[in-house]
């Protein structure tokens, strides 16, 4: 399986990546929310000089059905060719795709034929469960010591959720990746700054109050995750816990500066128990620890209780539900997805502690329900969601649904899926592209995007 | 005595010293993290004292067992031993656990070294080497134990002199001035040439 020269798709910084040739292919994770038939990966056609330009132009079903897929990754990325240890000869060959209900690992093969990959093992949660205790299976990370699985509870669906390891040549499960856990209880995202050797993780909550949808009380009691933690990468031991406070709830996507010499990164909290609000963090080094700042604050917007659901009407507000954020390659432009209000934003974090809103557009959302140039009959459901950006930064890709059992919560007509694009000026500012809308087909909704050859949520550098 | 064995380790000593992953690139992201030349050439001593400790426990093996095992047995052995260890870094090469990343000091990037070239086998690959010239008097003069000290010494450190010289050149011209784009193409597969080099030296001490 080596090679003979590193994959092409590696970059030794993120400076080089950001002259990576564009991508033809966009990998999308797509789930049945009623479980009936398999989950799959779809391929999307994102070359505009193509004729099937945003369309989907393959699709590999899982072997089973009700796994939720959801994110997913790379069996080997950029930090391969880090210095402490590299394996530069290993191939950008396999998705790595978990099933956040079902538990399973599957690993498909993109080489022979990128637009139908082609499943190469499924490991099965009992065998996870078994060698690492742990069951719910999240972000997909690929690092220095192979793959890095989060994993959101036992397999009872209690805490502790954790991470755990994957050989990225042989795909087999090598063990729980904690050493010391510390306090940490509740799991969700994760990533590292490599220069620090710090691993960062963030909170959602225990499988068993998540999966028949958010529990009220358990969220107006702030028993959802509220917390971010810091990890010593390599002793692979808990260093700092920080607490939001008790009123803010959903600690969710982290987003670290791609530069490994920035000690500094974007977290998103997705509510304020207070006003309903949404807002974004930045964790910093501040001597010998971390530290963490509010730096963006979005509002709830009053609407009408008549045109919310059950779990809204009482507010008279909807709330903008800050669900996944995406930073670009160069470190400047910060996407947030408001799946709730509809909006997607753009913000300048050139300077992290002062971002400057730079570009905003609508589409769907809870009370909007904004329309797109290309779809074919006006309001649309579901809002911006799983965010992707192109190594480049010129291009950003989202769909919009949220997790199969939150939805209807939100979106009680269901969710119709879609994929959409925007184009981003080199200096800021966003606007659709009017020739990409997938209209996603019935019985499936779209979640996390991969591009072909990496992306800005995918890959993890050691040189600056 | 001849000169070629000193050639060879002068031979090795470059080709150990050329593999990134056996110290420079380190020291160049070291400099870079830190923004100071002065960080990559401080690196490259206890990269180099460390891959030197490697070396030296390879030369500490041959002698130590030359005291009371034929040398025939121990040209066996060590050939047999670095077979093996070839078709370990093939099979396991990958999946050595991380301990030092890019905040670690400088005994640790010292350990790091040594423990990278243990694992690689830089060690063993110059058994085929020290054999001879550790292991054998010339005719004129028989082996002594303070005579095999001095050539073993004088092994580890023609050795590691020349892996640092090749490394701390390649550190440099890195840092300053050509860049790391050049990995994307010029980084060949050395572990492959390595795990070749390991079998090949295994075999010369087995048959000849």
């Amino acid at each position: 399986m080596a090679t003979w020269t590193p994959d092409p798709s590696f970059y030794p910084s993120p400076r080089m990546a950001m002259k990576a040739p564009q991508e033809k292919l966009a990998y999308v994770a797509a789930f049945d929310p009623d479980r009936k038939k398999p989950d799959a990966i779809a391929v999307v056609d994102v070359d505009p000089a193509s004729g099937s330009y945003g369309s989907i132009v393959g699709q590999t079903d899982m072997p089973g059905a009700g796994d939720e897929l959801h994110h997913f990754g790379w069996n080997a990325c950029s930090s391969c060719l880090c210095p402490n240890a590299p394996h530069p000869h290993s191939e950008r060959r396999y998705l790595v795709v978990p099933g956040l209900r079902s538990s399973r690992l599957h690993f498909l093969d993109i080489k022979p034929d990128p637009k139908h990959p082609k499943i190469v093992k499924t490991i099965e949660a009992e065998e996870i469960a078994e060698k690492t205790g742990y069951s719910r299976l999240h972000t997909i990370h690929c690092g220095p010591e192979g793959i890095y699985v989060s994993a959101l509870g036992n397999p009872e669906g209690d805490g502790p959720g954790g991470i755990f390891l994957v050989d990225h040549e042989t795909f087999e499960v090598r063990g729980r990746w904690e050493v010391e856990r510390g306090p940490q209880e509740l799991a969700y995202d994760f990533w590292w700054h490599l220069g620090f050797d710090t691993m960062v993780t963030s909170e959602w909550g225990t499988p068993k109050t998540f999966e028949g949808g958010l529990i009220p009380e358990v969220l107006l009691g702030a028993k959802y995750g509220r917390r971010i933690h810091f990890w010593d990468l390599h002793k692979r031991k808990h260093l700092q816990e920080i607490d939001l406070g008790d009123k803010y709830q959903l600690v969710f996507e982290l987003r670290p500066a791609h530069d490994p010499t920035k000690a500094y990164g974007f977290v998103g909290v997705v509510i304020s128990l207070e006003d309903l609000s949404s807002s974004i963090w930045t964790w910093y080094r501040e001597g010998n620890k971390w530290a963490i700042k509010k730096v963006i604050d979005i509002p709830a917007e009053p609407a009408d209780p008549d045109q919310l659901p059950p779990l809204l009407k009482g507010f008279k507000a909807v709330p903008p539900l800050v669900t996944d954020i995406d930073l670009s390659m160069d470190d400047r432009f910060l996407y947030v997805s408001c799946w709730g209000t509809g909006d997607m934003h753009q913000y300048d974090v050139s300077d992290p502690f002062n971002p400057k809103l730079t570009g905003k557009v609508r589409i769907g959302g809870i009370v909007s329900k904004a329309t797109h140039p290309g779809a074919a009959n006006g309001a649309l459901n579901g809002g911006p969601q799983m965010v992707e950006i192109s190594r480049d930064g010129r291009r950003i890709y989202f769909t919009n649904s949220l997790y199969g059992a939150v939805d209807p919560q939100f979106y009680p007509e269901g969710i119709d899926g879609w994929m959409v694009k925007l184009d981003a000026g080199e200096n800021g500012g966003i606007e659709f592209d009017p020739k990409f809308f997938v209209d996603w087909p019935k019985g499936h909704r779209p979640h996390q995007v991969r591009l072909e050859g990496g992306d800005c949520s995918s890959d993890s550098y050691c040189y600056p | 005595m001849t000169i070629w064995p000193w050639l060879t380790l002068v031979g090795l000593g470059a080709y150990h010293g050329l593999n990134p992953a056996m110290g420079w690139l380190f020291a160049v992201a070291l400099g870079q993290h830190r923004n100071s030349r002065r960080v990559v050439f401080l690196s490259l001593i206890p990269i180099a004292l460390g891959h030197a400790a490697a070396i030296a426990t390879a030369v500490a093996l041959v002698v130590g067992l030359g005291v009371f095992l034929d040398a025939d047995l121990i040209r066996i052995g060590g050939g047999v031993l670095l077979i093996f260890w070839a078709v370990y870094h093939q099979v396991y090469g990958h999946r050595h656990k991380v301990r030092f990343g890019m905040q670690t000091g400088m005994v640790g990037l010292g350990v790091w070294s040594f423990l990278m070239a243990t694992a690689h086998g830089a060690g063993l690959m110059l058994v085929p080497v020290l054999i001879p010239l550790c292991l054998s008097g010339t005719p004129a003069q028989e082996l002594t134990a303070a005579g095999s000290l001095v050539i073993s010494l004088a092994a580890v450190t023609v050795h590691t002199l020349s892996m640092l010289t090749v490394t701390g050149v390649i550190a440099l011209s890195v840092y300053q001035w050509l860049g790391l784009a050049f990995l994307r193409r010029g980084w060949i597969n050395l572990d492959l040439l390595w795990t070749v080099a390991l079998a090949a030296a295994g075999v010369i001490l087995i048959v000849f």
